[in-house]
């Protein structure tokens, strides 16, 4: 068994177009480095160059939104379904501004 | 009273450089961008795969409830989407409203945008008697501006 990986149109170029993909991993973390090795340069869509998850990827481990779970830290098992969805997100404010009244 | 501006149509490397969307839907995204203001209002009409045509409005909740800025609940997002799925349906409009500037997306809309195959509408409340609704497709952070051609019966009322 291992780990389904539901993936969003935007990120299918590291995929070869596929909409679904298996990964292994016992943390959000692993499993994202797992993905990588498979489909390189998709880890740097998904993690920022400090480590942490992209402000504006929702990240989710069945029904939960991973921010809820320990985010990288989120444990894992066999049969476990992600699903990756871009954030969707904007507004009037400007780009400075939103990203600091977000603590980004 | 709606107003739909033509925009500029680049039709280079776009096929689709119109959103063509029924009256109805339109005017019930207007009404929800109405009823919200001064907050942002955001949400999704929904169509058959493939299809290019919107035909399931979904108005989706601000989480940021800001009149500046808007962002979908997580939670949701994923119910919709797996809804969506679950249809045969993907998202053939994203719209969201600017409640004091132009319906023209801000660098925000554009950095943040992630379905490249989505017509992301916008609407501007800032007056208050009129609407502009203006239609764009956001793909890698690049905004080109499409016609919309209302029309009235794509959707059984």
């Amino acid at each position: 068994m291992a780990i389904e990986v539901r993936v969003p149109t935007i990120l299918r170029s590291y995929t070869g177009g596929s909409k679904v993909v298996e990964g292994a991993g016992e943390s959000l973390s692993a499993l994202i480095d797992d993905l990588d090795a498979k489909h390189n340069g998709i880890k740097g869509r998904l993690i920022t160059a400090e480590g942490g998850l992209h402000r504006f990827v929702n990240i989710y481990v069945n029904d939960e939104d991973v921010r809820f779970l320990g985010a990288l830290d989120a444990k894992l098992k066999d049969g476990d379904s992600i699903t990756i969805l871009p954030a969707v997100a904007g507004g009037a404010l400007g780009f400075a501004a939103a990203a600091a009244l977000l603590g980004r | 009273m709606c107003l739909a501006t033509r925009g500029l149509v680049n039709s280079f490397g776009n096929v689709n450089a119109v959103l063509t969307i029924d009256s109805s839907i339109v005017r019930a995204i207007v009404a929800h961008a109405r009823r919200d203001h001064p907050d942002e209002a955001c949400g999704v009409v929904a169509g058959p795969l493939g299809s290019d045509v919107p035909t399931r409005h979904i108005p989706m909740d601000n989480a940021a409830r800001s009149m500046t800025f808007y962002e979908f609940d997580s939670m949701e997002y994923l119910r919709v989407w797996r809804e969506m799925d679950d249809r045969d349906e993907e998202a053939v409009v994203i719209y969201h409203s600017h409640t004091a500037t132009e319906a023209y997306p801000s660098r925000t809309d554009a950095a943040i945008a992630g379905w490249p195959d989505a017509h992301y509408l916008l609407v501007s409340t800032r007056e208050p008697d009129s609407e502009e609704i203006r239609s764009f497709r956001i793909v890698d952070g690049v905004v080109t501006e499409e016609e919309v051609n209302i029309v009235d019966a794509t959707v059984k009322s």
